[in-house]
């Protein structure tokens, strides 16, 4: 189901000029066809420009998807890879790099957003991309390197040791293995937390530029108007909802997967 | 068991030591270090069990590790076949690990959840170049048959086995790398008594086969009885006595001794012997008794001020029979 949701959201991405009724940013009446409701030739409605919701969420999902998708890895695979080493070497190595996280997760994430994103006027996608990757693995390091520190005392590593693994493979082939479910469950909140985190910066102008619109950015088209004009905000807001959920699930799914020992309990659950 | 090779014998530690450092406080540094292992001196000749008992908490484990160097130890030498294991990196010391091997306590920790039993066992043997490919594969089924597991097996994963299966697995990836010496850490006391049995003749026909060497860690007394040549007590990070197996069951020297082979049931209820009942606990490793550590506890007839003066010396008190304490050896029916 999860999945399903989620290869259909990718799949509209990917297929976004075919599928789409309408050009998103085109304008064909602004006076005439400014704010319609619902209906059979503009199932979303129009927004105040005139542009038809429906088209302008197909070719959102292309932003948001891309934009979650990439910053949730940047942010996975440094935070994953940090924080297994901060637990793994230990000392003052550990010090120095958690003292550091420490302190970037004093700062609330969005003010951070903020003050990066400010610098920039008219932000290119792939530069917002990575600012939201490089302030979104904090708290996964964190939780990478209290699962490591664990782990490295645990009797399999010493065996590993003893037979002559060296510490590099004993990381990979041993300790990283064992850390992925929590990994993968932060992925996945992950992209669902960056697709909210977009729409808000592109709420205060500061995501995705106009006139190319993310959802977060149609949510803000309609802000204004959620009285008289409740549909433009209300679809892209139940797509935000529909995907956020949709990757949680597929989290949990993937961590059972993972999981040998969950994966064989859920095999004898279906054969009774 | 195997007659030496040579007079030297395999491992040879001399005044081993390990303490822990206290947790420190903020700007304050009252507490003494952790003394877990204390001044730890005794050999082992090739295909020879030396068994080690001793309550929880006494240094077993960690003397073990310190040995194998998965823990550093403080001070002291391991002597290795002449080779001085405590000096060694990098890659000479990974070659030694090959020949010093280790089974662990817990069968469910001992075994990496996400690698399926044959890798786990395979992997020693790639590290060491033992063999590759198809020839690794090999190995590891004559592996699972010899310690009397279905080879077939080897593609599953450690949840899919008992207790005393994975503890098999375990001596399957210790004799992977071929080792001469096996440190084994308690391996029987996490299983049920029936498989302990057989985990133990597992273990002997080992290395009856393979002219193994162990090193026999374990608090259960009868079964370091039934399997080791020699015998070592241990008591808060000392050896307080060691002698052979026969020896030290019929004629413990050690006052502590005497009170750890007291609470072993005996099968004859007729022969059971007067039960000599230790008091309190034993004390902090942080802070050890000055002189006997034993002290007290002990209920030795003649333990006076002196005890508390002199750290007794292991003094072999008749040949091959050594103990620390520097009374006359009472016998368990004189009291």
């Amino acid at each position: 189901m999860a999945t399903g949701v989620i290869v259909v959201m990718v799949i509209i991405a990917l297929l976004a000029p075919l599928i789409a009724p309408s050009d998103p940013i085109a304008q064909p009446d602004i006076i005439g066809l400014k704010n319609l409701a619902p209906s059979l030739g503009h199932p979303f409605g129009t927004d105040s420009y005139s542009r038809d919701i429906l088209s302008r969420c197909i070719y959102g999902a292309r932003i948001s998807l891309t934009v979650a998708a990439l910053a949730t890895a940047i942010a996975v695979t440094f935070g994953t890879l940090y924080g297994a080493i901060a637990g793994f070497v230990g000392g003052a190595v550990d010090t120095v790099l958690m003292r550091f996280v420490d302190a970037a997760l004093a700062i609330p994430r969005v003010l951070l957003l903020i003050a990066i994103l400010a610098l920039w006027n008219g932000l290119p996608l792939w530069l917002l991309i990575v600012v939201l990757g490089a302030t979104g693995w904090f708290g996964l390091s964190r939780m990478v390197r209290a699962q490591v520190l664990s782990l490295r005392e645990l009797d399999f590593v010493a065996a590993a040791r003893a037979v002559g693994a060296t510490g590099p493979r004993i990381l990979l082939r041993h300790i990283l293995p064992n850390v992925l479910p929590t990994v993968i469950v932060a992925a996945t909140l992950g992209i669902g937390h960056v697709i909210i985190l977009e729409a808000g910066l592109s709420y205060l102008g500061l995501g995705v530029q106009p006139p190319s619109a993310s959802w977060g950015s149609i949510i803000q088209d309609g802000a204004d108007q959620i009285g008289t004009a409740w549909w433009i905000s209300l679809f892209p807001g139940l797509l935000i909802v529909t995907t956020a959920i949709a990757c949680n699930s597929l989290g949990d799914a993937l961590r059972a997967a993972f999981d040998p020992r969950e994966s064989a309990v859920m095999m004898a659950e279906l054969d009774a | 068991m195997t007659a030496a090779p040579t007079d030297m014998p395999l491992l040879d530690v001399t005044h081993l030591s390990k303490s822990f450092p206290a947790r420190q406080r903020f700007l304050r540094r009252d507490a003494a270090d952790i003394r877990a292992v204390n001044d730890v001196s005794f050999a082992i000749d090739r295909g020879e069990t030396l068994g080690v008992v001793g309550e929880s908490g006494c240094g077993k484990t960690t003397m073990g590790r310190s040995i194998l160097r998965l823990i550093e130890p403080t001070s002291g030498s391991v002597v290795f076949d002449g080779i001085d294991v405590a000096t060694l990196h990098g890659s000479a010391l990974r070659k030694m690990r090959r020949r010093m091997q280790v089974v662990f306590q817990d069968p469910f920790s001992s075994l990496n959840p996400r690698m399926t039993v044959g890798a786990a066992v395979r992997e020693g043997i790639l590290i060491h170049h033992l063999a590759e490919g198809r020839e690794a594969d090999k190995r590891v089924k004559v592996l699972f048959e010899e310690v009397g597991l279905n080879p077939a097996y080897a593609s599953r994963y450690p949840h899919e086995f008992s207790g005393g299966q994975r503890q098999r697995i375990g001596v399957a990836r210790a004799l992977s790398v071929e080792p001469e010496m096996i440190v084994c850490d308690e391996p029987v006391s996490a299983l049920d008594v029936s498989v302990q049995a057989q985990v133990i003749n597992l273990l002997q026909d080992l290395q009856r086969d393979r002219g193994l060497t162990y090193l026999f860690i374990a608090h259960d007394l009868s079964v370091v009885q039934h399997i080791a040549d020699r015998v070592a007590v241990m008591y808060l990070g000392r050896i307080v006595e060691i002698a052979s197996s026969y020896d030290l069951y019929s004629n413990p020297i050690m006052p502590y001794t005497q009170a750890l082979l007291s609470a072993v049931p005996r099968p004859k209820p007729g022969r059971q012997t007067a039960r000599i009942v230790l008091q309190g606990e034993p004390p902090s490793p942080a802070n050890p008794p000055p002189g006997c550590v034993f002290y007290p506890r002990c209920s030795h007839p003649l333990k006076d001020q002196d005890c508390t003066r002199v750290v007794p010396p292991l003094e072999e008190k008749t040949p091959t029979h050594f103990a620390a304490c520097i009374k006359q050896p009472t016998t368990m029916a004189a009291r």
